[in-house]
């Protein structure tokens, strides 16, 4: 309930760190990140979208709550998060081309991006204040994009690298993800 | 489609239904849904009740969009078949909470979160919003189906091995050494790459060796 801010910040981005503990947004994790650069800028749209749905979705519980409609939230929660993923949209693509096509189908899908949803409904549920739930989507947009950054990372390595066919593809990044999430256990116990 | 052509007598229902289950398995040949196949097969029975809700609302959605398909414009077609589905899983979520509350505390939000499910959206986009409602149920239940059966192989190697026992009932003795990590988040992503790797090598021994095929699209 009334967590200090930076204990929120940092449980949400390394802690309870939503790609690799807690297994949200595991399809951009898996499809975007072959290039850093790329990888980046997708965090950056995604903790974007996760602002802007986290603090819609504090009015939005509350407004429920007060007609007395608490069944549709999960509804309004997903409405809300396609607008603003069409928000981003809008604007990546008049700002620059160049990465609109880079992130290609992946920035409709982040509409999909179970990480931005599982926010909105966690915060929900630990009973955020307004500030908290802006702590709280910056740590896991934080998170988020570090996952992705470390991956990409490792991934531009893994190029050059000889591996066998049979482990080429999916089932070698799923590996790595094992590793990178096993490091990140390293987290338990820091924050709250 | 903008033209629609009339469906051709192709695969019957019963086609549709089995391609699902291997040919076409959302888990283990398409790599879709990872999220929730990850986070909540960390024991069987867990696993075993996220795959049936899943597929309720795959059946159910898949029913309902190919029922409307014609009635919905092409622009908004993808906030449709969202909240179609969020309807569903709102169904589900409260009838779980009525059966029992202790499986959906140990779900948790990952029931809610079937809504941004890929594979519900990608069958409707891909199949039901194109298919008679036979078909596109049959569709739904195969995927379902093999949606299900993929968790629970993933939920039952992970119990094993995390906590010696299957369905909660204990496999070995006492003196039988756990393996931690597969109960952790990381023994997901291992697990799953191992039943990748098995696939993969099945595969490879019933093709006919090509000479040196493209390699698999990286995801």
């Amino acid at each position: 309930m009334n967590e200090s801010l930076p204990s929120i910040f940092l449980g949400a981005s390394l802690v309870n760190n939503f790609v690799l503990a807690y297994f949200l947004g595991i399809c951009p994790f898996l499809g975007v990140s072959s290039k850093i650069a790329t990888a980046s800028r997708m965090g950056g749209a995604v903790t974007f979208v996760m602002l802007i749905s986290s603090m819609s979705a504090f009015g939005i519980q509350k407004l429920l709550v007060a007609i007395g409609a608490p069944y549709l939230t999960l509804i309004s929660f997903i409405a809300v998060i396609a607008s603003a993923v069409q928000l981003v949209e809008m604007f990546v693509k008049k700002t620059s081309p160049a990465l609109f096509r880079a992130l290609g189908i992946f920035l409709p899908l982040i509409t999909t991006n179970c990480a931005i949803l599982a926010l909105a409904l966690f915060q929900t549920n630990k009973g955020y204040g307004f500030l908290q739930s802006i702590v709280y989507a910056l740590g896991g947009g934080a998170g988020f994009t570090l996952a992705l950054v470390l991956m990409a990372g490792l991934r531009e390595r893994l190029e050059l690298a000889e591996v066998p066919d049979l482990v080429r593809g999916t089932a070698l990044a799923l590996l790595v993800a094992g590793i990178l999430s096993i490091a990140f256990m390293g987290f338990a116990g820091l924050g709250a | 489609m903008s033209a629609r052509l009339p469906v051709a007598p192709g695969p019957s229902p019963t086609d549709e239904f089995l391609k699902g289950l291997w040919r076409e398995n959302p888990v283990f040949v398409q790599v879709l849904g990872m999220c929730p196949v990850l986070a909540v097969s960390n024991t069987a029975r867990n696993a075993l009740a996220m795959g049936l809700a899943t597929l309720f609302v795959l059946v159910a959605s898949n029913a309902t969009i190919s029922m409307i398909r014609k009635l919905v414009p092409k622009p908004v077609r993808i906030a449709t078949y969202i909240l179609v589905i969020a309807s569903f899983v709102t169904i589900v979520d409260y009838a779980i909470q009525a059966i029992s509350l202790e499986l959906h505390k140990a779900l948790g939000a990952f029931i809610s979160l079937i809504v941004v499910n890929c594979i519900i959206l990608g069958r409707a986009e891909a199949f039901a919003s194109k298919h008679g409602v036979v078909a596109s149920v049959a569709d739904g239940l195969g995927m379902g189906l093999g949606f299900a059966l993929a968790l629970s192989c993933l939920g039952a190697v992970r119990e094993i091995l995390g906590s010696g026992s299957l369905f909660g009932v204990a496999l070995f003795g006492p003196g039988f050494q756990e393996w931690v990590v597969m109960i952790l988040p990381s023994g997901g992503f291992f697990t799953l790459a191992g039943w990748l790797l098995v696939f993969a090598a099945l595969k490879r021994r019933r093709a006919p060796r090509p000479n040196r095929g493209p390699v698999e699209n990286a995801a």
